[in-house]
């Protein structure tokens, strides 16, 4: 009896506790395992931490594909969280989807916080705006294909990094198959050799100003000759011996890298707190992406990759007043350099990017830099971002593809003509969804 | 003989609602849903759909793709099927055969059983490492550059292996008491009629294992359509890419991956009828012939 008398007191004292700290609680869904994972509970532990009025609760919800799926899954049965991760190729689908999202600049805006879209980096401005380059998802975790390779090999096979594919294929992989490796590696094909190849390249890479205009009518202009003379020279460094293809699966192709016997590997620029934290037997160290001379002699900047985080509509205004207080505190110079040292994606803001300047951050660890120097370099027309629907079934079917391509299944020309095809066929699909 | 039944007529049919409740909610009603977003195309968050007619099924019959998937799951269920059977029924016939340590004999048998598909596929996946794969270097030795996920036919071979390791205890299981059930007397009349022990069996145990065995061929087609759905998910690593998928896997890639809701419900109402279908020839030419003791 006293026993129960207690436990109902005490029941009754948290509950006046619970109302007295009246904390909004919001929850954000993610797509990051592993180390990464860890950083995003740092990042949120020190966010609730900070202030009494808001709690955040990270979630993990599998991979960029699945986190989607669970996104757009919960918004329909109306149970969405306040804050989810959506990746580069799924842009288009919640972008296309206006009133699944409130755009992260009316946000806020509206939320009284300041908003300037020049404080980001030229890079991750506007690859998830509108057509009118209004900010709809914060950058998150925005990312560059980037070339690793280990010093030791180059040093051995008496090279250095190439700039050019024309000075890869001449100069250094026949010194680097001669000093025992395989030169080249990569681990995102339809990322790093399509849709980068052609920012890299200022290619257009969809028409309808890279789909950004609208759904209606775009094409993708993937079928294009440099991009073909590209797939074909790779097939002849494959039997050359310089290039070698693991299949289709990221870490695959990231291993033999890392085990030394592949001397170049192209993956992404946040791929860097993780090799650090590796032991590695060589050193490493990153450069920019190379690019044919052949096409062109001003190469651009790059695309970002990674994910950005939208903040879901059908929540009341406390919720998304604490959606807009974390994003807030994510942008912050000191949040983003964590995040950046910790993680290797670039910091989103010019602040933050100084302030890891100014800490002589690059002088020990000169890699860290390159992605956000490759995403910081001169702009071109068809260098702003793409925008295409259904766009994580065209890269299946580029991925599909390449495979052929690389295992002699088919011919670059058929394989492209049958990109082209089948991402027209879906991009039609796609525009008649958006009615 | 006197037929047992009901007094009244209501009280059957109340007996009947739950179970035929449960498959309106769980079947019935999910089905003519599917059958309904195949003819629409929907954005994935739900806000716009366009009616579309057939167009989602014309676009699978037109799909070089669709059909290459389709003639691949065929080959895949006819090998995992066959050799699944085949395997099972050899272990079985061996150990019925076993006199001394035969409990302990059967029991590492049926082992395999309790893994579920997405470790079998696991497992699959370290077996065939690219780079230290115990089987993958096997493979090597005899000279057959082994390359899972890279490979379609090498990636295609470990499936099916995997599949086949995966589903062999369940068939040995009920080989075994197909074995068992067998009269002793018939066995000992075709010992003295027969000295051969291979004719002894195609002339008497195979036909009385028939039922076993047409049972058995119902299940294991739908277990290689349907469930190995977590070995082939494991075994591609959630990258479709150039790798060998089933039907049942492009539903989901499509659907769940994709998020193309129209085009991936029209591929599993194809599934049904292929169900559907399965089952009819089941009822109406299988069940007919095979007569159960």
């Amino acid at each position: 009896m006293n026993q129960f008398k207690i436990t109902s007191a005490a029941a009754a004292v948290a509950m006046m506790a619970n109302t007295a700290f009246a904390e909004v609680e919001v929850t954000w869904w993610h797509a990051m395992g592993g180390a990464l994972g860890e950083t995003v509970n740092t990042i949120a532990k020190d966010f609730n931490a900070s202030q009494d009025d808001y709690k955040i609760t990270p979630v993990f919800k599998g991979t960029y594909e699945e986190t989607l799926t669970a996104g757009i899954a919960a918004f329909r049965a109306g149970e969405q969280p306040n804050i989810m991760q959506v990746f580069d190729a799924g842009a288009a689908t919640v972008i296309g989807a206006k009133s699944a999202t409130i755009p992260v600049q009316d946000l806020l805006i509206d939320n009284g916080v300041a908003f300037d879209i020049n404080d980001y980096i030229s890079g991750v401005r506007y690859f998830y705006a509108d057509a009118d380059g209004k900010m709809i998802g914060m950058p998150f975790n925005s990312s560059s294909p980037i070339m690793y390779f280990n010093v030791q090999a180059m040093e051995k096979a008496g090279v250095t990094a190439p700039k050019t594919w024309e000075e890869f294929q001449t100069v250094t992989a026949p010194a680097l198959k001669a000093a025992g490796y395989t030169a080249l590696a990569q681990s995102h094909l339809p990322w790093i050799f399509t849709e980068n190849f052609m920012s890299r390249h200022n290619l257009p890479f969809a028409t309808n100003n890279n789909g950004y205009d609208g759904t209606e009518g775009t094409k993708i202009l993937v079928n294009n000759d440099a991009i073909k003379a590209h797939f074909t020279a790779v097939t002849e460094w494959q039997k050359d011996g310089f290039f070698e293809w693991f299949g289709t699966g990221w870490s695959d192709n990231q291993t033999p890298f890392e085990e030394g016997n592949v001397a170049i590997w192209l993956g992404s620029s946040g791929s860097f707190g993780g090799l650090s934290k590796k032991d590695l037997s060589f050193d490493f160290s990153a450069t920019y992406l190379p690019y044919w001379e052949a096409v062109t002699t001003e190469p651009k900047q790059t695309f970002i990759g990674g994910a950005s985080l939208f903040a879901m509509a059908g929540h009341d205004a406390d919720e998304n007043k604490a959606t807009a207080a974390f994003f807030e505190f994510l942008t912050k110079a000191e949040t983003q350099y964590f995040w950046h040292q910790e993680t290797g994606y670039v910091p989103i803001t010019k602040a933050a990017y100084d302030m890891a300047k100014a800490d002589g951050y690059y002088d020990r660890a000169p890699a860290a830099e390159v992605g956000i120097q490759q995403l910081s370099l001169p702009a071109g027309e068809n260098t702003k971002g793409y925008r295409m629907g259904f766009y994580v079934q065209i890269r299946d079917v580029m991925n599909r593809e390449y495979g052929r391509i690389l295992t002699g299944e088919t011919t670059v020309e058929g394989s492209f003509a049958a990109i082209e095809t089948e991402a027209n066929a879906l991009l039609a699909k796609f525009s008649k969804t958006q009615k | 003989m006197k037929r047992a039944g009901f007094t009244t007529r209501w009280l059957p049919i109340l007996l009947l609602v739950p179970q035929l409740l449960i498959i309106a909610v769980f079947f019935y009603w999910p089905a003519a849903q599917a059958v309904q977003s195949s003819l629409y195309l929907q954005d994935p968050f739900g806000f716009g759909s366009t009616y579309v007619g057939m167009d989602n099924y014309t676009d699978l019959a037109s799909s070089s793709e669709y059909l290459k998937v389709g003639k691949f799951t065929l080959v895949f269920t006819i090998l995992v099927t066959f050799f699944s059977l085949s395997l099972a029924l050899l272990l079985a016939v061996k150990a019925d055969g076993v006199i001394r340590g035969a409990k302990t004999y059967r029991t590492l048998l049926m082992w395999v059983y309790a893994v579920a598909p997405p470790v079998a596929g696991f497992i699959g996946v370290l077996m065939f490492n690219q780079s230290w794969g115990p089987l993958t270097e096997l493979a090597r030795s005899i000279g057959w550059d082994f390359k899972l996920g890279v490979n379609f036919n090498d990636t295609a071979t470990a499936m099916v292996l995997v599949s086949v390791w995966k589903q062999v205890p369940v068939n040995f299981i009920f080989f075994l008491s197909g074995l068992q059930a067998i009269p002793k007397s018939v066995r000992e009349a075709g010992l003295i009629d027969n000295g051969s022990a291979t004719r002894r069996f195609w002339d008497i145990t195979f036909p009385l294992l028939a039922p076993t065995g047409f049972f058995l061929l119902i299940i294991n087609i739908t277990y290689s359509l349907f469930d190995t759905f977590g070995i082939i998910d494991t075994m591609v690593k959630g990258e479709p890419g150039n790798n060998p998928m089933t039907l049942v896997y492009k539903v989901y890639v499509d659907g769940f991956r994709g998020n193309d809701l129209g085009g991936s419900s029209a591929q599993s109402v194809v599934l049904m009828v292929l169900v559907l279908a399965l089952t009819v020839f089941q009822f109406r030419l299988v069940e007919r012939r095979i007569h159960y003791t």
